[in-house]
């Protein structure tokens, strides 16, 4: 199959990396300032791999994301300003406020939540994905999970699920070399990649870094799960260039290096992509220059609906736990 | 006397331990990075055989630590965040907590299984701020929930020496809070409750972080003529069963005040042990003031509306002592 990427669509992959970065620097200005409570992981590196992905994705299909999720939701069409509702706990968040940064989900744009639980979304991936090869739609599920993900039991047994049922599902393996402080590479003996082998699955590892070769192998991926060809495991190798959470700026941990960091940093995915595009003359310095200048009032915009937004009613504490109630369920903390 | 944090108690009682006992050693997640501060110089000092990174595998890590015990050995398994329980709960559950039993007494599992940032607030959201104790109570399983640096210290080297699976329940909002910690190793016995504040009128029961809540409201009570008496259980499992009767029949009155979960939850517990023992000497219904039974939503003021607040406490201790 010769996947060819149209000018339009590149610049579209462009624009939804920058979004993505410029979002993520963001969320780290507004935690500092005490706007966003709680934790946030953001993914400032790894924009490649969710703007590959989802890339190759219809609006129908669906994935599951992790607690490092902004950048999947910008990528499957979340809009920014009930994303920064959401994580200002505005009612007119994505969850109602409910949820915040690691629960961010849109279930009519197929998102299926970002998750606070290392790999819970894999088996919920299985899940959807075979209800539409039961019904004979041709729709696929994907999840994200980083590398700390592949060593859980969760991960094992959706990879295999996926495998005997043969499901219309694709695993992305967001490997940015680290589960918090612990190297991957201390945690595996083999190429991550290489495990799909195991369950009967096809498996690849991609240059994470790269948009264009996520993006390919991920539409073979899927168009393999629509035409009933079974799932797949794509490694993408990738990096963040910030801490593990907004926090770990004010910590001292060492666990890398900063010339490592720096590596890293000069393979960037946006300045790459950009830089291929104006050297092969589809776009030019002024045209990259408009889209950045509409990223920066895109998201603008989105923060200032977003500080201007409601907050939650107090008393509605105890809505969206059941979708039928019964009489004093759940219980109040008190019976006064 | 020397003040240290929670968390610096917790890991001067780690080295010490490990010091006295070369049958110790701990694992989990991000034990060598040190996150938080508790496992601060064990790598250096013990050597990677008896400070083990894991893999992400909850489940995994519990068992190996069951299996190390039957092969003699004390491990101390951390889990980075409260509801990673969750993920290891056969484990914990069918496994560890029945061994003993099942194999007719022949082997001990002294495993220490270390909670950390239970209970956690701000913004923490639905799967990260469950303060998640009542299931090992459930499931028969020792249970401490220290509230200080002094007791976080005595109560950590006990469950380490104790012969049996025991859950040392860190609370979120205890850990940087400093107290007066003896350097020297001491060993505060499972089972001793302490009163934290003597009183007269109404005898609140806190549990972990809200023990210093419930002081602080205690405080403000007095200016309204209402004595109250702090009760802190220290451990849940063993409990001190004399202690909360002896507190609770002072005053007459009780309130628990516990941030889990109200069904099921530690609080119906104490609440039903009390009307059992103590009836007699209750001058007014016993009141609980707990968490909501709702997964904690991310935004401020409905975080704040599901957990127990200084408040709430204040209302209930009025509604009994008026
Ligand atoms: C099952 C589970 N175990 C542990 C944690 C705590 N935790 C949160 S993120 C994280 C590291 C995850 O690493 P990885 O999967 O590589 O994703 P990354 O953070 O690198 O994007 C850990 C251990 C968790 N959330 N869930
Ligand atoms: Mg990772």
């Amino acid at each position: 199959m010769n996947i060819k990427i149209t000018p339009d669509a590149a610049v579209e992959m462009y624009r939804t990396m920058k979004l993505i970065r410029r979002f993520e620097e963001w969320v780290t200005v507004l935690v500092e300032a005490d706007e966003i409570a709680g934790v946030t992981h953001e993914s400032v590196g790894q924009e490649a791999v969710p703007v590959g992905v989802c890339s190759a994705l219809r609006d129908d299909d669906v994935m599951t994301s992790t607690h490092r999720g902004h950048g999947h939701i910008i990528a499957k069409g979340g809009a920014v300003p009930y994303m920064f509702s959401e994580l200002m706990g505005r009612e007119s968040g994505y969850n109602k406020g409910r949820g915040g940064s690691m629960h961010i989900a849109d279930v009519s744009l197929g998102i299926y939540g970002a998750n606070g639980i290392v790999t819970a979304g894999m088996p919920m991936a299985c899940g959807a994905a075979f209800v539409f090869k039961s019904r004979g739609e041709d729709r696929v599920a994907v999840s994200f999970f980083g590398d700390g993900g592949v060593n859980h039991g969760l991960f094992h047994e959706a990879m295999n699920l996926a495998a005997i049922w043969e499901l219309p599902a694709v695993f992305i393996c967001e490997n940015n070399q680290y589960a918090i402080t612990t190297p991957i590479e201390s945690v595996v003996k083999v190429p991550i990649h290489t495990r799909a082998d195991s369950y009967g699955m096809s498996g690849e590892s991609v240059d994470g870094m790269d948009v264009e070769a996520v993006y390919t192998a991920t539409r073979r991926a899927v168009e393999r799960a629509r035409d009933g060809g079974g799932p797949s495991f794509i490694e993408c190798q990738t990096y963040r260039y910030v801490g593990h959470y907004t926090a770990e700026r004010h910590m001292k941990l060492n666990y890398r290096s900063e010339e490592e960091i720096e590596l890293w940093r000069q393979r960037d995915a946006i300045e790459g992509w950009a830089g291929r595009l104006i050297g092969q003359g589809i776009w030019t310095e002024d045209e990259r220059a408009t889209v950045d200048a509409a990223v920066e009032r895109e998201l603008d915009e989105a923060i200032a609906i977003a500080r201007q937004a409601p907050w939650p009613e107090t008393g509605s504490y105890l809505d969206y736990v059941y979708a039928r109630e019964y009489p004093g369920f759940p219980a109040r903390g008190s019976d006064l | 006397m020397r003040r240290l944090r929670y968390l610096q108690a917790m890991n001067e009682a780690y080295h010490q331990e490990m010091e006295r006992d070369e049958e110790i050693f701990i694992l989990g997640e991000d034990i060598r990075g040190n996150l938080r501060g508790e496992t601060y110089g064990l790598l250096d000092r013990f050597g990677p055989n008896r400070v083990l990174d894991t893999p992400i595998s909850e489940a995994a890590f519990v068992g190996f630590g069951t299996g190390a015990a039957m092969a003699g050995m004390r491990p101390i398994v951390q889990f980075q965040i409260a509801t990673l329980i969750y993920l290891a709960f056969d484990q914990l559950v069918n496994n560890a907590a029945k061994m003993r039993l099942m194999m007719g007494g022949q082997v001990n599992i002294p495993v220490t299984y270390t909670v950390m940032a239970t209970g956690a607030r701000n913004g923490l959201a639905g799967q990260h701020a469950d303060n998640p104790y009542p299931f090992f109570l459930h499931a028969g399983i020792k249970t401490i929930c220290p509230s200080n640096a002094y007791d976080a210290k005595g109560l950590l080297i006990s469950a380490i020496r104790e012969n049996d699976p025991v859950g040392y329940f860190a609370p979120a909002g205890c850990l940087s809070q400093r107290g007066e910690v003896p350097e020297a190793p001491y060993a505060i016995p499972l089972g001793q409750g302490q009163i934290k504040r003597e009183g007269t009128d109404v005898t609140v029961i806190a549990v972990g972080q809200m023990v210093g809540e419930a002081l602080k409201v205690a405080e403000s009570m007095s200016s309204e003529g209402i004595s109250v008496q702090v009760w802190d259980p220290r451990t849940l499992l063993p409990l001190d069963k004399e202690g909360v009767c002896s507190a609770v029949a002072k005053t007459g009155r009780a309130v628990i005040y516990d941030d889990a979960n109200r069904t099921c939850g530690f609080a119906a517990e104490l609440s039903s042990l009390l009307v059992e023992r103590v009836y007699d000497e209750l001058v007014s219904p016993i009141k609980r003031v707990t968490r909501a039974d709702v997964p904690i939503a991310f935004s401020a003021p409905l975080e704040q509306a599901a957990l127990p607040s200084q408040v709430g406490l204040a209302n209930a201790i009025r509604s009994i002592c008026g």
